[in-house]
């Protein structure tokens, strides 16, 4: 059976986790529906809990097998989609600072000459996403954003460029992320954010939560260096 | 309390600092990372008094070689059957034994085993990341990868009485590892299904703390080829584009979009970390229901150890 955000399929993974799929392909409705049971789990954790992990069209949660097990995990879960009026945590809208000038930009004019834009456009474009926190991955403090506007997905590059530098804004498909380290990377690099995701803040060590909103703002390249300090 | 120095002449790759792991923020992109082989980090510790996850240095098949220039302390190297030389001793893991300034500490490849651990009377000086002092190798952020040239500071550095350590069965290398079918089986063809369960595997060289790459038939996919990323734990055996399959450990990405086959239980990992290159795998295929059960048996069974262990001690 295929599952869907209503009648989602949960399936055991080893002795210690259960996965909760409410789709088997990208999809909004499964996505709100990961949103809201993360939610849910976290304002009701379950005994044993360790932690809920989300991601696209699906959510791992990981539990102590020795206080729990997968039956319970999983009578839990679906008592806590059944709950009337269960909500995702409201998003917060960060304001994120890109410069787009050309020692960060470096595929900026190959994009623009790719998808027959001026570099204005490319850049006027990116802005102009409605990006969303879908889920991390990779690496620490990787957020996976989507939202890129159609004129602007691209498929990857055919082989990964190496060494592009940590804070480097970088987009591929429907998807754009913030890296925060030296890495190679297929995706294409269109500028640079002084943001830092990894904060280094005990209380707020990750800038961003699943399901945020973020919305870029375009930096003058003394800007960035002030923001980079 | 005086302290104790050690000035690293030779550090292999993936020779790094780890503790009892950071686990809780895979939402964020950040696995537990921690010891390869958690239990013998553990023993490392509790040989010497210490916290069980307080951080030590996790050593690869590259070796270590270090040399202690201010105080003395004793440590305590568990893991894989690594020959150690301590001064002009030349012992094998599970020890504990006590180096003072101008001695030299060299710990290489034994005749069995990939990792082993040094742990150390008094507190390693690294720094934290998220509370832990675990390196995640791909971002290096925690106590840090060692690298030759650096100097180690040893915080209130103390003396044990030497002797050999007991090396419980339960740290042995592990080829029989016990696995869960899926979460993705459904995506394979039956025949893949089977192929995977009949093997025969066996460990490769191409693997670090990220994972390991088993060698054995190929794993045709089947439309499998691409799933929308979801979260990946330490244990996941995941199969990739070309058929192989790579067994998650513990600085796996912490979500990825290639099909799991099966995935390993938890306990199984540690033992599986201490094989090497040729070893052979055997799997044996539990339902979910029964490697809940074992693992709950093998865990009350290593906190009696634990235990026993202690009481022996005290």
């Amino acid at each position: 059976m295929t599952p869907t955000p209503e009648t989602p399929r949960l399936t055991p993974v080893a002795d210690h986790a259960l996965l909760v799929e409410f789709a088997e392909a990208l999809d909004d409705t499964a996505h709100a529906a990961v949103l809201r049971l993360d939610h849910a789990l976290s304002t009701h954790p379950a005994p044993g809990l360790r932690e809920a992990v989300p991601a696209f069209v699906n959510l791992l949660v990981e539990f102590d097998p020795a206080l729990t097990d997968h039956a319970a995990i999983g009578a839990h879960v679906t008592s806590l989609l059944g709950a009337s009026g269960a909500e995702a945590s409201a998003p917060v809208t960060h304001e994120i600072g890109i410069c787009y000038e050309a020692p960060f930009a470096r595929d900026l004019p190959e994009v623009a000459m790719k998808l027959g834009l001026s570099e204005e456009a490319v850049i006027n474009a990116h802005l102009a996403g409605d990006y969303r926190v879908y889920l991390y991955g990779f690496a620490p403090g990787y957020a996976y954003m989507a939202g890129v506007r159609p004129e602007l997905r691209m498929d990857r590059k055919p082989a990964p460029v190496r060494g592009v530098a940590a804070g480097s804004v970088i987009v591929a498909g429907a998807q754009c992320l913030i890296t925060t380290l030296t890495m190679p990377t297929g995706w294409w690099i269109l500028g640079r954010s002084p943001a830092k995701i990894l904060t280094g803040a005990e209380d707020r060590p990750f800038l961003f939560d699943v399901g945020d909103q973020v919305r870029f703002k375009r930096l003058s390249l003394a800007e960035y260096e002030a923001q980079n300090g | 309390m005086a302290d104790a120095l050690f000035h690293v002449d030779f550090a292999g790759p993936l020779v790094s600092l780890q503790d009892a792991g950071r686990p809780g923020h895979m939402r964020f992109g950040v696995p537990s990372s921690g010891g390869m082989d958690r239990k013998a980090l553990a023993l490392a510790n509790l040989a010497l008094g210490n916290p069980a996850g307080a951080p030590v240095i996790e050593v690869s098949l590259g070796g270590l070689r270090m040399t202690c220039t201010e105080g003395t302390v004793s440590l305590a190297v568990t893991g894989g059957a690594f020959v150690v030389e301590a001064g002009a001793r030349k012992l094998a893991s599970w020890h504990v034994v006590t180096l003072t300034a101008g001695e030299t500490l060299v710990i290489r490849p034994g005749h069995w085993g990939a990792w082993a651990y040094v742990a150390f009377a008094g507190a390693l000086d690294c720094p934290r990341w998220l509370g832990s002092a675990s390196t995640h190798a791909g971002s290096g952020l925690g106590g840090g990868v060692v690298k030759s040239g650096q100097t180690l500071r040893i915080i209130d550095a103390q003396t044990r009485p030497e002797r050999d350590l007991p090396l419980p069965v339960t740290c042995r290398p592990r080829q029989k590892l016990h696995v869960v079918m899926g979460p993705q089986d459904r995506c394979f063809p039956a025949e893949t299904l089977e192929t995977f369960r009949a093997g025969p595997w066996q460990v490769t060289a191409q693997g670090d703390r990220m994972g390991m790459r088993l060698k054995g038939p190929k794993l045709e996919l089947g439309d499998a080829l691409s799933i929308p990323s979801e979260p990946i734990l330490r244990g996941s055996v995941q199969v990739a584009g070309d058929g192989v399959p790579t067994l998650l450990m513990a600085d796996h990405q912490t979500t990825g979009g290639y099909p799991k086959i099966a995935t390993v239980l938890d306990d199984d990992t540690d033992g599986f970390a201490q094989l090497r290159a040729g070893d052979p795998l055997e799997l044996v295929v539990l339902t979910p229901a029964e490697a809940a059960t074992l693992a709950r048996f093998r865990k009350d069974r290593w906190a009696e150890y634990l235990a026993r262990r202690a009481e022996a001690q005290a």
